[in-house]
């Protein structure tokens, strides 16, 4: 039976932050789990966010993008150096309002390319939501021992955003 | 400066540090890249909009009805 081990969890504080980062990441477990409840302290309703491992900032990630806004469908996919992470929510939208997301990173310690499957939503109070299920790789063989989450605008996450890394093992 | 929030898994340990220089410049490119793939995505859409409505609309000039043009496109 699988175990979900809670690595670490972190809350933003009132200064925000650009960037969340997992370092150090233990090598013991078979797959991680992030989860991200997020808000940026810009003025758009909605913004992508994004996640890179190990401080790679070469253009080794692509990913494909199933979107929904409550009225209308899209897709679309790219070849950056990240992979988008869901959308959050800024001022423009209903305060005190999170997006939540996870991504789920089997086999991360392992020498092949680096798969990841994200599901993420936000809202916006009775105007429009974003649901969103993004697969996504990292074409690169090293593991991962650095996660950084970060707003894809170059905002900030603001205060009680919050990220949670777990561990998965078999027993 | 931007500060990081960095959270070491191995020893627990976190702190809030100021972004170096290099970061903020990675950053400003990142959000560089995010315009500009946003706007293509837009373009794009915007593309598929304008050429459903061009396409309704030579539908409703051959004499199709609105529900006959909706079950369509």
């Amino acid at each position: 039976m699988a175990t979900f081990n809670l690595i670490q969890t972190v809350t933003v504080g009132a200064g925000g932050a650009a960037t969340i980062n997992f370092t150090s990441i233990p090598q013991i477990y078979t797959d991680l789990i992030v989860y991200l409840s997020g808000r940026y302290d810009n003025a758009v309703s909605f913004n992508a966010g994004a996640l890179r491992f190990n401080n790679d900032s070469g253009n080794n990630y692509s990913y494909r993008v199933l979107r929904g806004n409550g009225s209308s469908v899209d897709s679309f996919s790219g070849t950056t150096s990240y992979i988008e992470f869901g959308t959050n929510q800024g001022s423009g939208s209903t305060a005190n309002i999170f997006g939540s997301h996870s991504a789920y990173i089997p086999n991360y310690a392992g020498s092949t390319f680096k798969s990841v499957s994200m599901d993420q939503v936000a809202e916006n109070n009775a105007i429009e939501t974003r649901m969103q299920l993004t697969s996504g790789l990292w074409s690169s063989t090293s593991a991962i021992t650095l996660i950084t989450i970060f707003p894809g605008g170059g905002y900030n996450w603001v205060q009680y955003s919050s990220a949670s890394l777990y561990g998965i093992s078999k027993t | 400066m931007p500060t990081k929030l960095v959270i070491n898994c191995s020893t627990g340990e976190r702190a809030e540090v100021e972004m170096t220089a290099e970061e903020v410049a990675q950053q400003e490119a990142d959000a560089l890249a995010f315009a500009e793939q946003e706007a293509a995505r837009q373009a794009e859409l915007d593309a598929k909009a304008e050429a459903k409505a061009s396409a309704q609309a030579k539908l409703k000039a051959l004499g199709l009805s609105d529900a006959e043009i909706e079950a369509l496109v």
